[in-house]
């Protein structure tokens, strides 16, 4: 297959080896779960279960709001121990409404499951999508958006490719590549029916030619499909990224502020195919993720499949604890990851990794003053010039950062890591961003304030003149009858 | 438990560091220096020891004036490499103060006083050098011819010291022109190019270093070898050298072309002064060159260009410096109209249109 280049980029230390060749263990049902209400982009789901309630395996425990949302079921069977506020797998260390369940370690499953969908490709897409709905699917490459939302793209624009992420660009990752080498079929079988959903025509499967063995058998198994092309793609960080895939395979360019979809391109996660495999042929919603537990601190590196809402301490524990210090705890992979608080907060659907670091893997060191050696600039995927906006929001000048297009930053964190002065460039970026973001919902809050104010004050006045004309409408009747009533009374012979 | 982070990530980071950039560049000097040291003897390693040393240590004062920390700074290796390139560029006999002097006016004036490391518009060691030319042309033309270790007529250690600190008297006799310096005397004198150039051109001295030039300057062989050196470690790329040679050799050759009586050949002028020098360590210094690959390429034929134009037109033999300082001034400009073009928009900041089949 025809590859194109994509700019920039970097070859981090991969360190994948720890766990490439782990294969996917289960962790048994833990005793209890905490299972966030929000474990996605978009509105919370809303609980349909309260303290005290008996669950089985598979329940609906919260229902998705609004048109962005999902659902969360129960991950076992057991009883709802509270609906309460527990720190969330967030930076902020925060805590969020969570639903806590105590196992009854029966795992029994719930007898009214929808039934499997036989033959996924006699269904409409609005059928599939319901039950990928259901399922409470979404992104498991780690953005977590409701996946539901990303199929209906095909019902607005022409889509005519499903390109499946298991690029895997991220160090110490190997989820995905542990679930390509030992679920391929499934993959492939959840591609193909989101690919029937998307209304596209052909389905490229990107790996990056660090993980061959992946492809070989993902290759092997998508042969009797002449629509499925397995590729491999450079190892060239960061690969993954939606628009950067589709570029290297397509050749397209996705327009700032414009979707892949556009150019007729939705791009999925291997992980997250699977897990549709499993709502629509078994009738299973998403309960359990892969996750590499990994980092210099781990005594036992593992890819493991965890039920969701697991604490991250007994996923340590399970891996032989930590045998050294750990410097950072890592929701993700270490580039675009999310630090963790701390270990006592749950496994959420979007937590591809678990990573313990060591103070030297991080190498965190004091920022030295620009040298202008210009490696940002070379290496930006997005072309974009870090050093000039890093120096302008240094001085919060967040309106130039906008000029000069940190809207237009994926976060890929190359610049960060490439730095010789050690310069937290991505850091001062994703707060620009935060605060241009806030600013717009501001400005968005205010504006829809004044329309609504403008039509209150409009429907004031209508109401007023309304009321005016019917005042001057009924002086008007009454004088007419008071007329009449008086030529009436003038009547000759009443 | 709630602890707050400070920090977003990545939680990782490339080995690299500015410390181990500038050793990779002194590294990457060090070939061409010890041929010079060699070839001019005891008392271009004292001038060369006395300008580092000088470097290093107005640098530590600076840091220490302005409260910044010393010794995590100091040795960061910017100020070594500062005082490393202004000895290569000065004459290779020369009295201590000169390189006191230099490194005073590189430290102090061209780079603390705009704000230290990453701050100062112009190239600290050529705002040395030219500070220098100007006050003391005497002193910084004076150039000898080689005088290798150990050889017949090299100074001794003592003799050497004597030289140095105790004031060269003697230099008249002994000095002579760099070959820039000559041919451009002759020209006044009104002997054309094509006379005066084989008088001091030899191919095999010029690419090898056994001729007359500043200190670190000579050996073209051994200076482009410290540059693809650096090239391959990915610390500069070819755009700034290419720019450079490639616009002074166009120009030269083509006005020697044009007129061969008045304008000497490009390959005289890639090989003479400190072009080598200039294009692969001087111009390619990160904090006063453009950042992108593009500008740099700009950049550098700009220096090339005026290297031509001072050499041929101007009072001094020599142009690398000035130069360079000239593009410096330009970098800003450079930066702010060459610029790379961001993922999904056109060159001017626009939305690319929507291409493909979605609609």
């Amino acid at each position: 297959m025809k590859l194109f280049p994509i700019r920039g980029g970097i070859h981090p230390d991969y360190r994948k080896e720890r766990t490439a060749e782990k294969a996917i263990v289960a962790f048994p049902v833990p005793a209890k779960l905490y299972i966030p209400l929000q474990q996605h982009i978009g509105a919370p789901a809303e609980p349909v279960v309260q303290a005290g309630d008996l669950v089985k395996k598979g329940q609906l425990l919260a229902k998705g709001q609004g048109a962005v949302s999902a659902p969360n079921h129960a991950p076992t069977s057991g009883r709802i121990e509270a609906v309460m506020e527990v720190t969330a797998p967030h930076p902020s260390g925060l805590p969020q409404l969570t639903i806590v369940l105590e196992s009854d370690g029966k795992d029994e499953w719930a007898n009214d499951l929808p039934a499997p969908i036989a033959d996924p490709f006699a269904a409409t897409p609005d059928e599939l999508r319901a039950r990928v709905a259901w399922a409470g699917i979404v992104g498991l490459g780690g953005a977590a958006f409701p996946t539901p939302v990303k199929l209906n793209l095909g019902s607005q624009l022409k889509i005519h490719t499903l390109l499946l992420n298991g690029a895997e660009c991220e160090p110490y990752l190997t989820c995905d590549d542990r679930v390509m080498r030992e679920y391929a079929s499934d993959v492939l079988d959840g591609a193909r029916i989101m690919a029937h959903t998307l209304g596209a025509a052909k389905i490229v499967v990107a790996i990056e030619d660090n993980k061959p063995e992946a492809q070989r058998i993902m290759a092997e198994a998508a042969k009797p499909f002449p629509n499925i092309a397995v590729t491999g793609v450079p190892v060239q960080y960061p690969m993954g990224s939606e628009r950067h895939l589709t570029q290297a395979i397509t050749g397209l360019e996705t327009p700032a502020r414009k979707l892949t979809a556009d150019l007729g391109v939705v791009v999925h996660n291997v992980m997250t195919a699977r897990a549709v495999h499993k709502a629509v042929r078994e009738g299973k919603p998403l309960l359990s993720r892969v996750v590499t537990v990994s980092g210099g601190a781990v005594s036992e590196p593992k890819n493991i499949e965890v039920l969701i809402g697991t604490k991250l301490s007994e996923l340590i524990s399970f891996c032989g604890g930590l045998a050294k210090e750990a410097k950072r705890f890592v929701n993700g992979g270490p580039m675009m990851g999310q630090p963790l608080p701390g270990l006592d907060v749950p496994v959420v659907k979007g937590m591809s990794g678990i990573l313990a670091l060591t103070a030297s893997e991080v190498n965190e060191q004091p920022a030295n003053p620009c040298i202008r050696c210009g490696t940002c600039v070379t290496i930006c995927p997005c072309g974009l010039v870090p050093v000039e906006m890093a120096a302008v929001i240094r001085k919060d000048h967040l309106d130039q950062a906008a000029h000069l297009g940190v809207m237009d930053c994926v976060s890929c964190g190359s610049c960060s890591y490439i730095c010789p002065s050690h310069i937290p460039l991505v850091h001062y970026f994703n707060y620009a961003k935060g605060m241009l973001n806030a600013q717009d919902r501001e400005k968005r809050r205010l504006e829809r304030v004044k329309t609504l104010a403008e039509a209150r004050n409009a429907r004031l006045e209508k109401a007023a003149a309304a009321k005016k004309a019917a005042a001057a409408a009924a002086a008007k009747k009454a004088a007419e009858a008071a007329a009449s009533q008086s030529t009436a009374e003038n009547r000759p012979g009443a | 438990m709630s602890v707050m982070i400070e920090k977003s990530g990545p939680f990782g980071h490339a080995p690299s560091s500015v410390s181990k950039t500038m050793s990779t560049v002194l590294l990457a000097l060090l070939p061409a220096t010890l041929f010079n040291v060699w070839l001019f003897g005891w008392p271009a390693l004292f001038m060369f020891v006395i300008t580092v040393g000088a470097c290093i240590i107005f640098e530590a004062g600076c840091l220490a004036w302005q409260d910044r920390p010393v010794k995590s700074t100091l040795f960061d290796g910017s100020a070594t490499l500062t005082g490393w390139l202004l000895a290569m560029s000065l004459p290779p006999w020369t009295p201590w103060w000169i390189g006191v002097l230099g490194a005073f006016l590189a430290i102090v004036l061209a780079k603390h006083i705009y704000g230290g490391l990453g701050q100062n518009v112009f190239n600290p060691a050529m705002v040395g050098r030219v500070g220098l030319l100007v006050s003391f042309p005497v002193q910084m033309t004076a150039f000898v011819p080689p005088h290798p270790l150990f050889s017949q007529g090299a100074p001794g250690f003592l003799d050497s010291l004597g030289l140095v600190f105790g004031g060269l008297k003697n230099m008249d006799s002994i000095s002579a022109a760099s070959a820039l310096g000559h041919v451009k005397t002759e020209l006044t004198k009104g002997i054309p190019v094509s006379e005066s150039l084989p008088q001091v051109f030899d191919l095999t001295n010029m690419l090898t270093g056994m001729h007359i030039g500043s200190f670190g300057e000579t050996s073209a062989i051994l200076i482009l070898l410290g540059g693809l050196f650096l090239m391959f470690r990915g610390i500069i790329s070819w755009h700034t050298p290419v720019g450079l040679m490639g616009a002074l050799f166009v120009c030269a050759q083509l006005s020697h072309m044009a007129a061969p009586e008045r304008f000497a050949s490009g390959t005289f002028h890639l090989l003479a002064g400190a072009t080598f020098l200039g294009a692969f360590f001087i111009a390619t210094d990160y904090v006063t060159s453009p950042i992108s690959k593009k500008g740099q390429l700009v950049y550098g034929m700009g220096c090339g260009f005026l290297i031509w134009i001072i050499r041929n037109f101007a009072g001094y033999p020599e142009g690398v410096a000035f130069a360079v300082l000239l593009m410096n001034a330009l970098t800003p400009v450079i930066d702010h109209h060459i610029r790379p073009r961001t993922f999904g928009r056109n060159s001017k900041g626009e939305p690319l249109p929507v291409k493909g089949d979605g609609k």
